[in-house]
């Protein structure tokens, strides 16, 4: 990686795309923002115990279904369907390279993210949020996060075709909504489910995010571990079974 | 660089147990355009994508601008321009704008703004490439290749479904490489393309060099001692054949072959064999013959010799070779 000018110029281009696109932006900032205040204002979703208001829940929820819808949907999908239109085949024949390529995705990514984040908890706070406790734990868990997503999302658009990823993390997306703690408590899953969830990368997310954010407790140490595992071992398959073309 | 600035030295690509490129050498040189010429499948984009570091070899060694496409990728990235067989482009990103990106890539791009316009999209700023059209996309395509200042372009199916001001400025773009020095490698199975643009054509089929040379040289290469003409179909070759003499056949319905040499009598006779018969005489051919009937007639004769040689096609959307008829 001899200069930078190549990098930034890729990052600013593939961020001016992802806010061009409509779709995309629909489910990163759409999404997210309307289920905070839907079920903010509309309570009728289960609470965990001890929570009374559900914005005190939804909010950290919210924060990790933004984290899972750009780092897994918008790149799964975006780079899948590069994959088809053989732009990275193209890329691989200029002197960008795949370091700074994808070193551009994950900057557009943290960026994308860091909008998300500015804009739920702007509209957490004006439905009576008040956040507390260790949000500097937030920071490490949504990196995390970000690999563990990431991960999923490249392992899609690296091996199927776009149209299959398109599906497949659109799919992904609901079930994890539902599974991952976001907005339907983990201990109001019947059993199995909740201990098949509890090995997801969404739900460990989420659970690390509420106690950041303290409605909750301290976070066991596997749920870490859960998340930690998934941020390592979902970018390392991608990553060994990656199809450029 | 020292020397060819591609060099292909007995190449054979294998995926799996295909054959698709068998032995295969040639070189080109700084400012020379050479056309692979060949029908699909014959091993065109093979060939090109292992010169790009895409593919690798089974066997052979392959060179451009003196590196190994594949241990000296990053450097050769430098040197080469590539214009992909379709697509290679962000589906909703503007002419310009990709431009000025790939120009980010090089040490001394050329001008995005300049180089828009001389590939005739600077009407077309505000569209993504998803609704240009497929000429546009491929004279956009071109940009691309070109915007780094390339030594060595490779160019697969630069023309192909493009519209005939969209193919005028392709070949002037081409023909300014040759000035500049540049050296191009395009594939195409356009007969008439290749004969125009190229220096010097390789015909290839089935993963092997059938012929190459100067288009002029290829054509004149093997002797013509035949007449051609076009006619209604199904006219009685027997009764023509025995007026004029000697053996008539209908090649193909309406195209006649007389095969002698195209005297002056024997031109008059046939002539007048249709006059009495009122048969309208649509072209009619001697002489010269087309780099077309020299393919034809390398890779029905390649064929012959090997008829049960297994091919798989370079990409799952297959053309035809599509006959394009010179007229005389």
């Amino acid at each position: 990686m001899r200069k930078i000018r190549p990098y930034l110029a890729q990052t600013a281009t593939e961020l001016r795309l992802s806010l061009r696109q409509g779709e995309q932006m629909l489910v990163s900032l759409g999404i997210p923002l309307l289920l905070l205040v839907f079920f903010s204002l509309v309570d009728v979703l289960p609470k965990p115990a001890g929570v009374e208001k559900p914005v005190d829940f939804l909010a950290p929820g919210i924060l990790a279904l933004a984290v899972m819808s750009t780092s897994m949907v918008s790149l799964g999908i975006g780079t899948g369907f590069e994959r088809h239109y053989h732009v990275l085949k193209r890329l691989g024949a200029t002197p960008l390279g795949r370091p700074r390529l994808i070193a551009a995705k994950l900057t557009v990514v943290l960026v994308i993210e860091a909008l998300q984040f500015a804009l739920i908890i702007l509209a957490a706070v004006a439905l009576g949020w008040h956040p507390s406790g260790r949000a500097t734990l937030a920071v490490p868990a949504i990196i995390a996060g970000t690999a563990a997503f990431a991960g999923i999302g490249l392992l899609m658009a690296g091996t199927l075709r776009g149209t299959v990823t398109l599906a497949l993390a659109n799919a992904l997306y609901i079930l994890l909504l539902l599974l991952g703690g976001m907005i339907v408590p983990l201990d109001k899953l019947p059993g199995p489910v909740q201990i098949t969830a509890e090995l997801l990368p969404a739900a460990a997310l989420s659970q690390i995010m509420a106690s950041a954010f303290d409605y909750g407790t301290s976070v066991p140490a596997n749920t870490w571990a859960v998340l930690v595992a998934w941020a390592f071992g979902a970018p390392l398959l991608a990553a060994a079974t990656f199809r450029w073309d | 660089m020292n020397g060819a600035a591609i060099e292909v030295t007995g190449l054979t690509v294998r995926y799996g147990d295909v054959l698709a490129i068998e032995e295969l050498s040639f070189s080109a040189s700084a400012g020379e355009i050479v056309a692979l010429l060949g029908p699909n499948g014959a091993g065109k984009t093979t060939t090109v994508e292992t010169l790009e570091g895409y593919r690798r070899p089974t066997k052979g060694k392959v060179r451009v601008w003196g590196l190994d496409p594949i241990d000296d990728h990053a450097e050769l990235t430098r040197h080469i321009g590539v214009m992909l067989q379709e697509g290679g482009v962000y589906s909703s990103i503007r002419p310009l704008e990709v431009i000025r990106l790939f120009a980010a890539y090089y040490d001394n791009p050329e001008d995005p703004e300049a180089l828009v316009e001389r590939v005739g999209l600077g009407d077309r700023l505000s569209v993504p490439w998803r609704h240009l059209s497929g000429g546009e996309r491929q004279r956009l395509s071109l940009a691309l290749a070109l915007v780094g200042r390339p030594e060595v372009v490779f160019l697969d199916e630069p023309t192909a479904g493009i519209d005939p001001v969209g193919r005028q400025l392709i070949r002037k773009e081409v023909s300014e490489l040759r000035d500049r020095g540049t050296c191009v490698l395009l594939t195409t199975h356009d007969l008439d393309e290749a004969e125009k643009l190229a220096d010097r054509v390789l015909i290839i089929d089935r993963g092997r060099l059938l012929a190459s040379g100067p288009p002029q040289e290829l054509m004149s290469a093997i002797i013509n001692d035949d007449i051609q003409f076009t006619a209604r179909e199904g006219l009685d070759t027997k009764a023509m054949a025995r007026a004029l003499g000697v053996s008539v056949e209908e090649r193909s319905p309406g195209t006649y072959r007389v095969a002698a040499a195209p005297e002056p009598r024997l031109v008059a006779a046939l002539t007048s064999w249709l006059a009495q018969h009122n048969v309208a005489l649509g072209d009619l051919r001697a002489a010269r013959q087309s780099l077309e009937e020299v393919f034809i007639r390398l890779t029905t004769e390649a064929s012959k010799d090997n008829p049960v040689h297994e091919i798989r096609p370079e990409r799952p959307r297959r053309r035809s070779v599509r006959p394009r008829r010179k007229r005389t």
